[in-house]
């Protein structure tokens, strides 16, 4: 309610110290984004020097596990305090489908 | 917005339940529309045990005795045991972890609103054309096949039933993960809070399945898709296997609330605290994650060859260890109490050998060798009853004793209680124990009669009396409501005397705004702590006296369920292609749906407050029933 605002002055201990935790962060996204690129360009390096498909899927499919892992916790700010619930219940999730899916693809489909 | 308690006209009581968005009055209306459909389901089982009271009966044709199993699974399991439990969490939850309503309350309305307008939608396929006939099951091969439009109001009215559940699900998590009191910890919420938190979990991550299972089947015979058809390519097993990836778990959301229910039970009438608390919290948990990775242990003779059958088995087996810690846990927590046997202490106490009968028969099944016999025989259709009902339906009669006084601020005759108890647990017994035996003489289940020469008839008809026995004990508790509503005795906040949790500490029924100030939670059975230390509120509080922000009732629930209601319709007989009417039909319901969806996103509704005067006025003439 209107009346019950406070308008709130940071000090500047308080200022600086935001600063800091900002640019920590812009910091971690550029480094993860850097290493998405990177990550990017090894896959297709994989594709286009015609390696065995053998060789070529599990490599792919590793980077994609940890491009997953990178966009969550660099951008998506699942490191940050207060998601240890969303976290839980995401990978509760993913497993969950996992196991699943392998069970049709194996009994079903194989 | 008088806080003065008021008589009012039956339209203005209609009127304010049909826009409330109250979780007491929403759990009303849940046990209500739960309650009636589970007398349907009732009347269903009834007619099937007369038919099967003797050889070569002819009470029912084949194909109405095939609608009528299907009906009476289908309407228990989503419209009756799921609602009634969902009426429980909304009841009782919000109180047990001083919230002052869930997280939405608009969305806790739509979500009671859709499962209702499904609910009907399902039944009255009775009047136009006949019921489903596939089982409640629905095994694509037999679904596909079926004439009619009655797999077509199982598909539909599920579809709309099922995104009710989802929402109460999503609303229930985001209220026990945002909205517990101050000091109220994860490891200090009362247990039938931590199993609706793990049920609606379960919810959450099985819902999707059935759904999809349930659009393909829809597709199938709507729009001539080939999802489930062989000879097109198509592949039937796999309806059976999103069907029971959902129906598992499902089980689970059914009895993980009822484990809840025993715990809070088991604890007040022992006078003692729960016994391994920890380890109850932590077996239910388990047993949610569990419940994802089992599901072919149905479909054992379906061949899905000995290694994929090995691993579902153990698998299955595995799941024996933390029902078996809940149960030595209850068994412990009795062990020393001092125990009153009061209604719901003797349907506790009654689960118990009840419950493990039906785990005992569930490891047997689980052995998959074993299951090759007894498949789709009785001894399934005893197994699953004695979970079911020896779990499930005892639990939802356990609670409507116990928080019958918390809901509606009268207690039920104990007397009258205790003669349902009885009935119902003789009767219970006595028609379900006999069919292991004639499910290992080998009757098949859903057959619609047998012979004389198959010597099948005197445990069939002894099955038949105690279906009389349940009715007779069903028939009793309903006079009990009737005659306890007439009476009309108002109860203090702690009718029982031995409440340990937090909504024994507020008045019975709740003020609409629950409590006037937010509770502090000291520990484990808060109302229990601050009794044993001489508070006479029951509790302390964690803020000051302050106006309560309430949202505003709403009509817009009923309206969007209602458009949805109506393009079922007519998406329904556009399958026959004949008919004109139906594309409007489905555009002018689904209208409806979005242009009240659109309504409720373009209006402000910014709810009311309430002043601090009337919360005073209130706190000192000691109000205490719901009204607004």
């Amino acid at each position: 309610m209107a009346h019950e605002t406070h308008t709130h002055v940071r000090s500047q201990t308080e200022y600086e110290y935001i600063r800091r935790q900002r640019s920590k962060e812009m910091r971690g996204q550029l480094t993860s984004f850097a290493i998405m690129i990177f990550l990017t360009l090894i896959a297709f390096t994989a594709v286009a020097a015609d390696f065995s498909p053998y060789l070529i899927t599990p490599i792919i499919l590793l980077l994609a596990a940890v491009q997953v892992v990178l966009q969550l916790y660099g951008f998506m700010h699942m490191s940050n305090k207060g998601h240890g619930m969303v976290a839980f219940f995401m990978f509760s999730g993913m497993f969950v489908a996992f196991i699943t899916i392998l069970a049709l693809v194996t009994i079903v489909w194989w | 917005m008088s806080s003065i308690a008021q008589k009012k006209g039956f339209g203005a009581a209609m009127w304010d339940y049909l826009t409330t968005v109250d979780h007491k009055k929403i759990a009303h209306l849940y046990l209500a529309s739960g309650g009636i459909f589970f007398l349907i389901g009732g009347i269903e089982a009834m007619l099937i045990r007369i038919q099967l009271m003797k050889a070569g009966n002819d009470f029912l044709s084949a194909g109405t005795y095939n609608e009528v199993l299907t009906m009476h699974g289908t309407t228990m399991i989503f419209l009756a045991a799921m609602p009634i439990l969902l009426a429980f969490m909304n009841a009782i939850m919000p109180l047990q972890i001083g919230a002052r309503d869930v997280a939405f309350p608009f969305l806790n309305s739509l979500g009671f609103w859709l499962f209702f307008f499904g609910g009907v939608f399902l039944n009255l396929s009775w009047f136009l054309g006949g019921a489903p006939d596939a089982g409640w099951t629905n095994y694509a091969s037999l679904a596909i096949a079926s004439e009619g439009h009655g797999i077509d109001f199982y598909a539909l009215g599920l579809t709309i039933s099922g995104f009710g559940t989802l929402i109460s699900g999503i609303n229930f998590l985001v209220t026990i993960i945002n909205m517990r009191a101050p000091g109220m910890t994860y490891m200090r919420m009362p247990l039938f809070t931590w199993t609706t938190f793990v049920a609606s979990a379960l919810i959450l991550l099985a819902f999707p399945p059935l759904t999809v299972g349930v659009f393909f089947m829809v597709f199938d015979r709507m729009f001539g898709a080939n999802f489930f058809d062989v000879t097109m390519g198509g592949n039937t097993i796999i309806w059976e296997h999103l069907f029971w990836i959902f129906g598992h778990p499902e089980v689970y959301i059914l009895i993980l609330p009822a484990f809840g229910i025993f715990s809070e039970i088991f604890a007040i009438f022992s006078r003692k605290r729960l016994f391994g608390y920890t380890a109850l919290v932590f077996a239910t948990i388990l047993i949610g994650f569990y419940g994802f990775m089992v599901w072919a242990h149905h479909m054992f003779t379906v061949g899905l060859g000995p290694t994929a059958n090995a691993v579902f088995a153990l698998a299955t087996m595995i799941i024996a260890v933390p029902t078996g810690v809940k149960i030595f846990n209850w068994l412990l927590t009795i062990w020393g109490g001092s125990i009153s046997f009061t209604t719901p202490m003797m349907y506790a106490i009654g689960f118990i050998p009840s419950f493990v009968a039906g785990g005992v028969t569930g490891v047997m099944q689980a052995i998959a060798p074993l299951d090759y016999q007894l498949h789709d025989s009785y001894f399934i259709v005893a197994h699953f009853h004695y979970v079911i009902v020896g779990g499930v339906v005892l639990a939802i009669l356990a609670a409507t004793h116990l928080y019958w006084p918390k809901m509606f601020g009268t207690m039920l005759s104990e007397k009258l209680g205790k003669v349902t108890f009885w009935l119902f647990f003789i009767g219970f017994h006595l028609t379900f124990f006999i069919q292991h035996f004639l499910g290992l003489m080998g009757m098949p289940r859903r057959v619609y009669t047998f012979g004389a020469d198959q010597g099948w008839d005197l445990f069939n008809a002894i099955s038949s009396v105690g279906a009389l026995f349940m009715a007779l004990g069903v028939i009793i508790l309903l006079v009990n409501i009737v005659m306890t509503s007439i009476k009309n005795e108002r109860v203090s906040n702690d009718p029982w005397g031995d409440g340990r949790t937090l909504e024994w500490a507020i008045a019975s029924p709740p003020p609409f705004y629950n409590f006037a100030q937010t509770p502090l939670v000291r520990g484990l059975d808060t109302f229990w702590i601050e009794k044993m230390e001489g508070n006479k509120e029951g509790m302390v509080y964690a803020e000051p006296l302050e106006e309560i922000h309430m949202p505003n009732g709403s009509f817009v629930p009923v309206v969007m369920s209602f458009g949805l209601f109506v393009a079922s319709f007519g998406a329904l007989y556009n399958m026959d292609g004949d008919k004109g009417w139906t594309i409007p039909v489905i555009i002018i319901g689904l209208v409806i749906t979005f242009g009240s969806m659109l309504f409720r996103s373009l209006k402000d509704d910014l709810g009311f407050h309430i002043s601090k005067e009337e919360l005073l006025r209130d706190v000192k003439g000691g109000k205490s029933d719901g009204l607004k």
